[in-house]
């Protein structure tokens, strides 16, 4: 089968942003991009399953403008088959890019579609759960472990009660959580390879995907700031201080 | 005008207190009615629970074997037809809520908006982004439902005992799929109190060092009453299992003490704990980045600090 993987390029995780003076965004400009990580996640899972003879082939999506190719590169040099880039111009809202990849879907026929479990820019953790549904198939979100054995995927999920496992017939959509496994590095042999594989470029206007924004972001803030605290000499001064505040 | 839906969450027959929660972020629309929705196989004892919260209308049951486990598959399409009618669905932004609301929210065509912080207007909220670096306000359409998980750290839970809302049965014909199945729910078991609805907390992190030294921890917060947490690092690297991460990735808690102890304080961290009332860090390095957020800061050896805390506790 064939195993289809979001992979969003997002602001680094270890950049501290900052949120502009005037409340019209974020700082973007020159800021250090990389593949959200739940997203490098979703792909190491596909080629272990790859690897594991479960899938034949490996494909990333991206969806964002036309420098988005060099991030789509890192994903095949990771070891993706091909990458599917849909350009666009315009940030992509999560009920959007699940659209976007029902489109890609009905082409491709996967049997398995991973992707993280959030982005780390929007945090929206939506874009699995709209694309399972869209798509009428059964969805597994906060993966920790994935087993894929008789058209069927049994997957344990990280839950705030503990560890859930369910089963879940193929075709299904997984989301990927921390734990699930741990991404390979890229080598340098690997980058030289991966310039020959495929990209198929689609223009997002051609899919036929309503583009309008559903949520409208009228301002950005920066979060409150805590006031700047006390260091104590000793355990029994901490004590004191939080007897004194009602809370020991 | 507004018409608000709150789906419950629930868990071995209890309500979860998340639900409280969002309740309380219905109220802040100023709406006409909030109603609860319980799907369970058996929700009587849960709905009588729900029923008491200050601010609820009606609590809408709907009772079928296969609502005996929280599934986003099956549940959703009786969500989304138990939401005619309604201005607005809200579900708590836990692990529950997140599976479920972006499933109700494309069946009904719609954004979601996640983890609602505050509330501006019947269709404007604040959210956070770039985990909690920046808060941004949102706009829904005002044509159609509004599906939001509520950010349970923002909000304390709605009170409950003076309620006497009505109960009814819900008859909701939809056919629901087959293709996923529930297999098991392996909790770690804890006497302890709750982690995301604790007073106090107290975390380790890397700096605990083992599975073993992080007896330390439990036992520390089992003197004062309270939860345990860890961080990612602490996690990873098998001291405790992962429901107990406290983090973007992890629980985002705002208990009125929270005690970090050997973590360093990554932004990640940082996160999942910046609504807390007061923040106490312990560590041995007095540059970690959690004094930066710290209330209160000692510097030293948690094997050495932790006997002299409980020593000056008495």
């Amino acid at each position: 089968m064939k195993i289809l993987v979001g992979y969003k390029r997002v602001v680094d995780y270890n950049v501290r942003i900052q949120v502009k003076p005037d409340g019209s965004g974020v700082v973007t400009d020159g800021v250090k991009l990389s593949a959200n990580p739940f997203d490098d996640i979703a792909l190491e899972e596909a080629l272990r399953l790859r690897e594991k003879g479960v899938a034949e082939e490996v494909i990333v999506v991206g969806i964002g403008p036309a420098n988005l190719t060099a991030h789509l590169r890192n994903g095949l040099a990771m070891g993706a088959n091909r990458a599917i880039h849909v350009t666009t111009e315009d940030a992509v809202q999560p009920l959007t890019a699940a659209r976007v990849f029902l489109k890609l879907i009905e082409k491709e026929q996967p049997g398995l579609v991973i992707l993280g479990k959030q982005a780390i820019d929007d945090d929206a953790n939506q874009t699995g759960q709209m694309l399972a549904a869209l798509w009428d198939r059964p969805q597994a979100t906060f993966a920790g472990k994935v087993e894929i054995a008789d058209g069927k995927a049994t997957v344990t999920r990280e839950v705030d009660a503990g560890l859930e496992v369910i089963e879940a017939d193929l075709p299904a959509v997984i989301t990927t959580d921390l734990r699930l496994n741990e991404p390979r590095f890229i080598k340098l042999p690997d980058i030289m390879k991966a310039k020959s594989k495929p990209i198929d470029v689609i223009e997002f206007g051609s899919l036929g995907v309503e583009a309008h924004d559903h949520l409208k972001t009228t301002h950005y803030a920066a979060p409150a700031k805590r006031s700047k605290g006390v260091m104590v000499k000793d355990a029994a001064e901490l004590v004191a201080a939080l007897k004194q505040k009602g809370l020991l | 005008m507004s018409k608000i839906l709150v789906i419950a969450e629930h868990l071995g027959g209890k309500l979860n207190s998340s639900t409280a929660r969002a309740v309380s972020a219905a109220a802040a629309i100023k709406g006409d009615a909030i109603d609860v929705l319980v799907l369970s196989d058996a929700p009587d004892a849960i709905a009588a629970e729900a029923a008491k919260i200050e601010g609820v209308s009606r609590v809408l049951t709907v009772a079928k074997p296969e609502n005996a486990h929280p599934l986003a598959a099956v549940l959703a399409p009786q969500i989304a037809k138990a939401a005619d009618g309604y201005s607005h669905v809200f579900a708590p932004s836990t692990t529950f809520g997140k599976d479920i609301a972006p499933r109700v929210a494309a069946l009904l065509g719609v954004a979601q908006v996640s983890d609602v912080m505050s509330v501006e207007a019947a269709h404007t909220f604040n959210r956070p982004i770039y985990a909690g670096n920046a808060i941004i306000t949102v706009e829904a359409d005002a044509n159609h439902t509004v599906v939001a998980t509520i950010r349970t750290a923002s909000w304390s839970a709605a009170a409950s005992g003076a309620n006497t809302a009505p109960v009814e049965a819900l008859t909701i014909d939809v056919p629901l799929p087959t293709h996923t199945r529930f297999v098991e729910l392996n909790q770690g078991s804890s006497d302890r109190p709750d982690l995301q609805s604790a007073a106090k907390v107290v975390s380790g992190g890397r700096g605990v060092g083992s599975k073993e030294n992080f007896d330390i921890i439990y036992k520390f917060a089992d003197k004062i009453g309270a939860a345990v947490g860890a961080s990612r690092a602490a996690v990873d690297a098998g001291y405790c299992p992962n429901e107990m991460q406290v983090g973007q990735t992890g629980k985002i808690i705002a208990p009125e003490l929270y005690m970090a102890i050997g973590i360093s304080g990554a932004i990640q961290h940082l996160t999942g704990i910046k609504d807390a009332g007061t923040i106490v860090a312990i560590n041995k390095d007095g540059e970690a980045p959690i004094f930066e957020v710290a209330d209160f800061g000692l510097v030293g050896d948690l094997f050495k600090i932790i006997p002299e805390l409980e020593a000056a506790l008495g």
